[in-house]
């Protein structure tokens, strides 16, 4: 049998009043911080690659195959610096927008119609099941056909790579708003558009962001793919002509560069539009970490 | 002198049913109370006895096969800001929002008050809840009884004909929830507002009501109307106290269930 514990005697303490020991914290030495930061830590691990690709680049010889990091950056800067590859970047980019903006009003047109009738939402649930798993780019070939060599093709194909995935997203984030919010909106008399707008909208943001970055993210891989496929379409092609050019002219460098600038940009618009998105609207408020 | 006053709230008849994809469930049976206005009237049963499916009727959430409800004359046919809600479950305050946007939202988008008169009357019920302090906090930086503080606050803040309130208290431990309860009377003495209250804690509905509906098990039908004057007094007749008469009435022909209730 376990014996009983021994007998302690009891103690009644007044708290300490958090202004007498102030906050407890120390500083982390400055490597600490380093190997703190996700940054450094991805910086570093860029570096390595540089440094991996220009070894390997050095033992081929072969700038044909594979130049190396530094002739890259070359290519890249020189490029920048005479502006064609802001130009084209900007060409790309501006077909880009309109076909993001168009798609995404589309997305939500249709998911609001989704909300309010059943046939609306069974027509959407029935679209989005049938094109979402269809790669946006083979309907490039049809757009052709209808709409002839041109940017009202691009933006076909890019409309159909962004709504889908922004209407699926932000649909079932609208579903799966919680009933007692939906009571809330309803109880203060909310119906129709200010119930969609100021209730559903907000609640359903987390999920609505996620469409719109994957909606970019498609956008972004199909309009650079149309342009390897036919990229001039007013004199001035895109970023993804700009690489299909150079590989003709075999200046391997550029277009190395020309990818480079694909990546870059995608990665600044993830980090600064849509991280701060994130950080103003769904960490701010709770519903997300 | 006898006439009977007229009710703020008549429920008369009324029998809830759930469709579910197999059958009807009946949630409640020919339930019939009114309400005066001032009153902390308590729904009382036992868990899954319809309270909850009768304030969400009385919200205008669902409607009576059988039944009408009317809010001073008016039939009850669909939600609306003159009765308010106060929901058991934390997440009823938008995330986004702060305390204070939280209570203004309520008040704009019911149409009640807008811009400056708004946010004036929004600052006096936060600081009649205590929640000064808080008013620019978002709610996910609240606790769980601040929360219900906030959803209360918004709730009286519409001074709306009714509060109904579906155990807001539930959730909290038991300390919080007496210091709550306190703070809802008080509440009450300063403004005189009516509510209808849920609860499955006789303790709660003793000390919060004046009078107390009580619900037979599932499906509820109406045992009994009791007063009460919030001190648990001792009946004359059957020399028991209020709530032990309670649950003596609730639980007689199911002492089973009796664990459930607790306070
Ligand atoms: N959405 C629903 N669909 C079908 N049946 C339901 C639904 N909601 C509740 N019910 C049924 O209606 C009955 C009453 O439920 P209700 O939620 O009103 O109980 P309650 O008295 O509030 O219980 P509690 O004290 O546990 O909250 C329950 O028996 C339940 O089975
Ligand atoms: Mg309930």
């Amino acid at each position: 049998m376990a014996s009983l514990p021994p007998a302690r005697p009891e103690f009644v303490r007044d708290a300490a009043l958090a202004e007498e020991f102030g906050v407890v914290q120390q500083p982390l030495t400055p490597w600490d911080r380093i190997r703190n930061s996700a940054f450094a830590r991805k910086t570093a691990i860029l570096v390595v690659l540089a440094a991996l690709w220009q070894a390997y680049a050095m033992h081929l010889g072969n700038p044909l195959v594979l130049p190396t990091f530094t002739a890259t950056v070359h290519a890249l800067i020189d490029r920048t610096v005479n502006g064609e590859l802001l130009a084209r970047a900007g060409t790309s980019l501006k077909v880009l927008l309109e076909g993001y903006a168009i798609g995404l009003v589309a997305a939500f047109g249709f998911t609001v119609l989704a909300m309010t009738t059943r046939l609306g939402n069974d027509l959407l649930e029935t679209l989005t099941a049938m094109l979402n798993p269809l790669p946006a780019i083979a309907l490039l070939p049809l757009a052709l056909v209808w709409l002839g060599l041109g940017n009202p093709s691009i933006i076909f194909v890019l409309v159909h790579a962004v709504m889908w995935p922004i209407a699926l997203n932000t649909h079932s984030g609208f579903q799966a708003v919680s009933n007692t919010l939906r009571m809330v909106g309803r109880n203060y008399g909310l119906r129709g558009p200010a119930y969609i707008m100021k209730i559903l909208v907000p609640a359903a943001f987390p999920s609505i962001l996620a469409g719109l970055k994957v909606g970019w993210a498609f956008a972004w891989r199909t309009l650079i793919a149309a342009e390897l496929v036919f990229g001039t379409t007013s004199g001035s092609g895109g970023l993804g002509w700009f690489i299909y050019e150079n590989k003709n002219l075999l200046d391997i460098p550029a277009v190395f560069a020309g990818l480079f600038t694909v990546i870059i940009i995608g990665l600044l618009v993830e980090s600064l539009v849509f991280r701060t998105i994130e950080r103003r609207t769904i960490r701010k408020w709770g519903m997300q970490n | 002198m006898s006439s009977s006053p007229v009710p703020l709230l008549s429920v008369s008849g009324v029998t809830l049913q759930y469709k579910t994809l197999q059958h009807r469930v009946t949630a409640t049976y020919r339930v019939s109370f009114d309400i005066l206005s001032a009153d902390r009237f308590v729904l009382l049963g036992p868990s899954g006895c319809g309270k909850s499916t009768l304030l969400k009727a009385v919200g205008g959430y669902i409607t009576p096969v059988e039944g009408e409800i009317r809010l001073k004359g008016q039939r009850v046919v669909k939600p609306g800001p003159d009765r308010v809600m106060v929901f058991q479950e934390f997440d009823q305050l938008l995330p986004w929002k702060t305390v204070r946007q939280n209570v203004v939202f309520a008040l704009e988008a019911s149409g009640r008050l807008r811009g400056k008169a708004a946010d004036e009357r929004a600052m006096a019920y936060i600081e009649k809840v205590n929640l000064a302090r808080f008013a620019d906090a978002l709610p996910h930086t609240l606790s769980g009884g601040m929360k219900q503080r906030v959803a209360i606050a918004r709730g009286m803040a519409m001074e709306s004909d009714i509060l109904l309130m579906d155990e807001p208290f539930a959730a909290l431990d038991a300390l919080t929830r007496r210091k709550m309860q306190d703070e809802l009377l008080q509440l009450w003495e300063d403004t005189r507002f009516t509510v209808l209250f849920v609860t499955h804690s006789i303790p709660e509905a003793v000390r919060i009501g004046n009078r107390i509906l009580l619900l037979s098990p599932h499906p509820g039908q109406v045992k009994a109307e009791l007063n009460s004057d919030g001190t648990d007094p001792v009946d004359m007749r059957s020399g028991q106290r209020l709530s032990d008469r309670i649950h003596g009435m609730l639980f007689d022909d199911s002492e089973a269930v009796a664990g459930a209730v607790h306070g």
